[in-house]
């Protein structure tokens, strides 16, 4: 045991060791010992796995979701789904969609796979951008720097959800709708990481074996890859972790407001926006994409929680916020 | 009745015993210190005396009587009663003690009024009297000011004042100098003194210096591994210690009256110019030399020159000391000599070559033994950099210098695969030794390599430094601002002060007939590993403070 | 003093250019638009001349920098707008006439303002209150029963999208329960009583989710902050662990809080939009939305930019606040 550790336990703040290349063994015990956390990954390992099978799925079932079924709506009583429990059976696992009939767990799955790959691709444009543009700012020189952060603020300060809505609105609908979606989301989503990359460079950068890096005659390139970016990673992560479950309401909420995923395309979101006037008739037709969508982001969310603690214990906290920049004042 | 009497006492954090049956007592108004290095369980035992253990998980046993208190039985109210009031206790960092966000005088009515439900009005001018009393200039106007607009000092006086304001029977320091320049603790040393005389509390100083120890108290108390080791009057104990710890403890203790110990002594003693200690200088060529440096920080208005206009030589085979106070430069100077700074104004020449940027044969050992080496590779790995960037490809001839350079550092050779962290602070610092000889340098730049070390580490990486630049024939730079370990592995010495340089010369010379009158007021205030020679200094002191 | 009215000005300047540069990028994003302007303006069975027609009217043949010079004459100075048969002046906070309606944007924005003003400060008041409360409680009793409990809540919170509370909401309280009938705006002018029964509901969903938010990010905040060395001092020289936690512990972690409000603050922008519409709230969300729909780009583009200027406001605000909490920051 190192000095600094047994100083650190005499005084009882319990400081963690440096994390070291050994760092992902620890990192899996770590995260091992919360079992919530694994209990999250599990139901998220479900989920995309649901997703990719989504067509062998709907084939066990025998349904796909985009095919209607007037047969199964009473169109009398304005749509309501014939039989118990919103058409519930053998043919229709989960009933059918009011109105049109189509097969509610068909749309279900299908919707799980927009929904989680849609924000994946968002989180990874935004990792992308927000990476590449925070470390150049803070290797660049003082005008690179002032400009990209300056760019940086103002993407900061666009209220996503209102651009990405604003945005969504002008792009021909010829654009595959999802992966428009996920690149609007990413174009506008990635300031607080390119902050956060940024101050971490930053402090990286002044440690005593990046100047060692340089007493040994590397260039800049050879010290980015071999001294910063392994440092990078846990903030990284944790902060990945954070945005990939917000990405998910993002696309949802676009959807259910009409201007993200379109018909016949089906989301979570976009089943949300009618379902209100139906929860008496078929209250599956709520609850299923509301449940769906609140697991998934419960399941995230705990297990961004539980990367972020079996990451760094004691940053976890600090990150939360991605104000990176005034708590460097602070301190 | 003792102020403090301490019986069997036990402290375990999990499965660390901190302190391992620890018993001693303290009279009313006596000063004792606690001398240890760290992991000595020192700290432990002064937080033990205010009940600080409570509800932290730590697991403490033995009985802690304080100032009538019994700390282990008493309720929670009983020990509030006791805490600031009886027993009060003054921290390491004045910063981080102090809450930032309130004016100082506020924060020590707080406490005073907590103890003696006086009014408002009451406790805040309580508060201006103690902060008078502890020097603090224009007290009124400066209680209104909040802890970061004082200085270090001043921050440690206003902790001070916050123990003394409810009249304790016994003051707890812990390491209260530690994080202060040389100055400003014979300063703060004094203060305790001349407190400790008014008011007859009892003191309690917890300290790694053995210096500051004998400056300041009565008895000492020598810990390690959380048991006493050696208790007497600090006059007995540091003239003849009677356990061997200790004497190997005084041993390490570097001072500053003595001359460089010849064991020590540099290249140049092999030689006839040996001598005089300063004898180096003279024949032997510049390797690297300074001409006008300057650097400035910040721009407009804020620009400030951290360095201004210095200029040096470093001949082959000499130790060049580089001693000043925080803030005077010394590390930035550093830094540009081995080129990691860009100066502002003025150059380096290497062997008389002006040269811009890095140079493998200008080599720096670092301060910090955690952040010097990425916590991410082997120590092999970071050792073989300089021999890769140099383009060497054979990994086998590698592996094997690799192995030769742990092995003259005092490492195994087994250490290669090992991660930064399963070392200790000195093992640390002997990799980053290994690292800056893997380019073989001509000149190595140690900016603070021991002050983060014990001492009798810090003696040990000293005495490796020595040995590998008589073999190598190296040149040294000695950044530090301690200035008995400077003048220990020094042929020459040169004093900055707010960027400049205010003397310089062979280092017998600088330490024994100081010229500058800065250089007399840092020597002055050492601590001295002598009691009686300590009182001499600091009725010294005093002297022209009255006139 | 004068260094704290230097840091004022810097942040305002800060501000405007944000402001400024926020005004370009929308600008140009919104009218170099794949599509063209004046086909989707003038609706699918328009002919060729017809379009023609509307691109001159819109000035659409100009360079984009006139344009925006234009678009920024108006904003300054206000701008006379001619209609076909009769010319409108467009005063000065000008951001153009609607391509649907014609009426004038600034006029629109100003009859839904209140709304989600309404909307957006009661829920604020909300979301900091509970956030604040529950995240001070938790860490306070950790450890504890009520501290898992709490937590639990907090998280189930942050993971329930806006959409998702409020229709829950609605469903169970107004349709299920008929507790509230189904919120419809009042003016707080008109009967402050109604507004805030009919808001109720619309304040609720859109201050959990925040309000869950605060509370972990409070709880982070304390806990850390208490186990600094001021704490330490205070604790060691007898100050009450209430004292402790109210006077010291609290004032250093709010400082984040007040961070994280501003940064939130377009989030919540965002959720008002959901919440306006999905509670039928006439509001700049729901007016948004509608003019999303139908392509209208000034109305777009005139909502976006007052979004965003409540938005940087907000940071300037937070900034302030910060800085007259911790003074270092100014000096920083």
């Amino acid at each position: 045991m190192s000095e600094a550790l047994v100083a650190a336990e005499v005084a009882g703040t319990g400081v963690d060791p440096v994390p070291a290349a050994s760092g992902a063994r620890q990192f899996w015990r770590r995260l091992r010992a919360q079992r919530a956390a694994l209990v999250a990954g599990a139901l998220v390992a479900l989920l995309v796995l649901v997703a990719l099978a989504a067509p062998l799925l709907t084939a066990l079932e025998g349904q796909d979701p985009t095919t209607y079924h007037p047969a199964l709506v009473d169109s009398a009583r304005g749509g309501v789904p014939i039989g118990s429990f919103g058409g519930i059976g053998g043919d229709h696992w989960l009933g059918v969609e009011p109105q049109t009939g189509r097969d509610l767990f068909a749309r279900l799955v299908y919707g799980a796979r927009v929904s989680l790959g849609v924000a994946l691709a968002a989180t990874v444009v935004q990792v992308v951008i927000g990476v590449t543009l925070g470390v150049a700012a803070a290797l660049g020189n003082r005008w690179v720097d002032q400009l990209l952060s300056r760019f940086t603020d103002i993407i900061v300060a666009m209220p996503l959800m209102i651009m990405a809505l604003a945005l969504l609105a002008i792009v021909p609908s010829s654009f595959p709708r999802p992966v428009l979606v996920a690149l609007v989301i990413g174009l506008i989503g990635w300031g607080n990481i390119a902050k956060i990359v940024r101050a971490q460079t930053l402090t990286l950068k002044e440690l005593d074996y990046v100047a060692a890096a340089r007493l040994s005659g590397w260039g800049t390139w050879r010290i980015a890859r071999r001294e910063l970016l392994p440092g990078l990673a846990a903030p990284v992560i944790t902060y990945a972790a954070l945005l990939a479950p917000s990405n998910i309401t993002v696309e949802a909420a676009l959807s259910f407001l009409g201007v993200g995923v379109k018909p016949p395309t089906p989301s979570w979101g976009q089943m949300l926006t009618a379902a209100d006037v139906w929860y008496q008739a078929a209250p599956q037709y709520l609850l299923l994409p509301a449940g769906a969508l609140f697991l998934t982001v419960l399941a995230l969310t705990v297990l961004g929680d539980g990367v972020r603690t079996a990451l760094d214990p004691r940053a976890a906290s600090r990150l939360r916020i991605g104000t990176g920049r005034k708590r460097e004042a602070r301190a | 009745m003792s102020l403090v009497n301490v019986t069997d006492l036990t402290v375990e954090f999990g499965s660390l015993r901190a302190v391992d049956g620890l018993s001693f007592t303290l009279e009313q108004g006596a000063a004792l210190a606690l001398v240890g290095e760290s992991g000595s369980g020192k700290s432990t035992v002064a937080a033990a005396l205010l009940g600080l253990h409570r509800g932290t998980g730590a697991r403490v046993a033995g009985s802690v009587e304080v100032a009538g208190t019994d700390v282990g039985a008493a309720s929670e109210d009983e020990l509030r009663r006791l805490r600031g009031a009886k027993a009060a206790m003054v921290f390491q960092d004045p910063l981080s003690s102090l809450d930032p966000y309130y004016a100082i005088g506020d924060q020590i009515a707080e406490v005073y009024r907590v103890h003696t439900r006086a009014s408002r009005r009451a406790a805040r001018a309580r508060a201006v009297e103690v902060l008078d009393r502890v020097g603090i200039p224009d007290a009124v106007r400066r209680s209104r000011s909040r802890p970061h607009e004082f200085s270090g000092g001043m921050r440690q006086r206003a902790l001070i004042a916050m123990a003394l304001s409810c009249e304790p029977d016994l003051l707890i320091a812990d390491e209260p100098t530690t994080a202060l320049d040389v100055t400003v603790q014979a300063q703060i040393l004094d203060l305790l003194h001349t407190l400790r005389e008014e008011t007859g509390m009892g003191l309690l100083l917890v300290t790694h210096d053995v210096g500051v120890a004998a400056e300041s108290v009565d008895d000492v108390l020598v810990m390690r591994h959380g048991r006493a080791v050696e208790r007497g009057r600090v006059g007995a104990v540091l003239a003849a210690p009677s356990e061997a710890y200790t004497r190997e403890l005084l041993d390490a203790v570097p001072r500053v009256d003595a001359p460089r110990a010849r064991t020590q002594a540099s290249l140049a003693s092999s030689g006839s110019l040996a001598s005089s200690g300063s004898g180096a200088a003279g024949s032997a060529e510049v390797v690297v030399e300074a001409v006008g440096l300057r650097r400035e920080f910040g721009r407009g208005k804020r620009a400030f020159a951290a360095v201004d206009d210095v200029s040096l030589t470093i001949r082959r085979g000499e130790t060049l000391g580089i001693v000043g106070e925080s803030g005077s430069g010394k590390t930035t100077l550093g830094r540009m000599l081995v080129g990691l700074l860009e100066p502002t104004a003025g150059e380096v020449r290497h062997d008389g070559h002006a040269r811009l940027g890095v140079n493998p044969a200008v080599q720096m050992v670092f301060q910090d033994p955690v952040s010097s080496l990425n916590p991410r590779r082997t120590v092999g790995e970071s050792i073989a950099d300089p021999l890769r960037a140099r383009g060497e490809r054979d990994e086998a001839r590698i592996r094997g210098r690799v192995r030769d350079l742990l092995e003259r550092v005092g490492l195994e050779a087994a250490h290669h695969d090992r991660y930064p962290h399963e070392f200790s602070g000195g093992q640390r610092q002997r990799v980053g030794i290994a690292r800056a000889l893997a380019a073989d340098p001509r000149v190595i730049v140690c900016d603070e390599p021991v002050s983060a070390l014990d001492v009798t580490t810090q003696a040990q990486v000293v005495a490796l430094l020595g040995e590998l630049q008589r073999e190598l024939g190296l040149a040294l730079v000695f950044v530090a601002h301690d200035l008995a370990v400077v003048r220990q592995v020094s042929d020459r010495v040169a004093v900055m002060r707010r960027g400049r340089i205010v003397e310089s010369g062979p280092a017998d010379e600088v330490y024994d007939t100081p010229r500058d009158p800065y250089t007399r007021q840092l020597l002055a205030a050492v601590p001295a590993l002598d009691p009686e020679a300590a009182t001499r200094r600091r009725t010294a002191r005093r002297e022209p403070a009255a006139t | 003093m004068s260094g704290f009215g230097g840091f004022l000005l810097r942040r305002l300047i800060g501000a405007l250019v944000t402001l400024l540069a926020i005004s370009v990028i929308v600008y140009v994003v919104f009218y170099v638009t794949p599509g063209n302007v004046a086909q989707i303006t003038c609706g699918p069975r328009c002919s060729p001349a017809q379009i023609q027609q509307v691109a001159e009217q819109l000035h659409l043949h100009d360079p984009l920098y006139v344009r925006y010079w234009h678009f920024l004459e108006g904003l300054v100075a206000g701008q006379d707008y001619s209609t076909g048969t009769s010319v409108q002046h467009c005063s000065a906070p000008c951001l153009g006439l609607s391509y649907q309606s014609d009426q004038q944007v600034t006029q629109l924005i100003l009859t839904k303002l209140p709304v989600s003003l309404s909307l957006v400060f009661g829920a604020m008041v909300i979301w900091l209150v509970l956030g604040v409360g529950t995240g001070v409680l938790s860490a306070w009793r950790r450890g504890r029963l009520t501290e898992r409990l709490l937590t639990g809540v907090t998280l189930v919170g942050v993971a329930t999208p806006v959409f998702v509370i409020g229709l829950v909401l609605m469903i169970v309280v107004c349709g299920q329960l008929q507790l509230l009938p189904f919120p419809q705006y009042v003016g707080l002018t008109d009967d402050p009583e109604q507004w805030a029964w009919n808001l109720l509901l619309p304040w609720l969903s859109l201050a959990l989710i925040e309000a869950a938010a605060f509370a972990r990010l409070t709880r982070s905040s304390m806990l850390e902050t208490l186990t600094e060395d001021h704490i330490r001092t205070f604790r060691a020289y007898g100050v009450g662990e209430r004292a402790v936690v109210a006077r010291h512990a609290l004032r250093g972690a709010l400082a984040p809080v007040i961070a994280l409000n501003a940064n939130n603050f377009g989030s919540a922008v965002g959720g008002a939009v959901l919440t306006e519409t999905l509670f039928g709230l006439p509001g700049i969300g729901q007016e948004l939305v509608h003019a999303v729909n139908v392509v209208d780009l000034p109305v777009v583009v005139g909502m976006v930019l007052v979004i965003g200027f409540f938005v940087v406001v907000a940071n300037a605000v937070a900034d302030v606040l910060y800085a007259v909490a911790d003074r270092r920051v100014v000096l920083a």
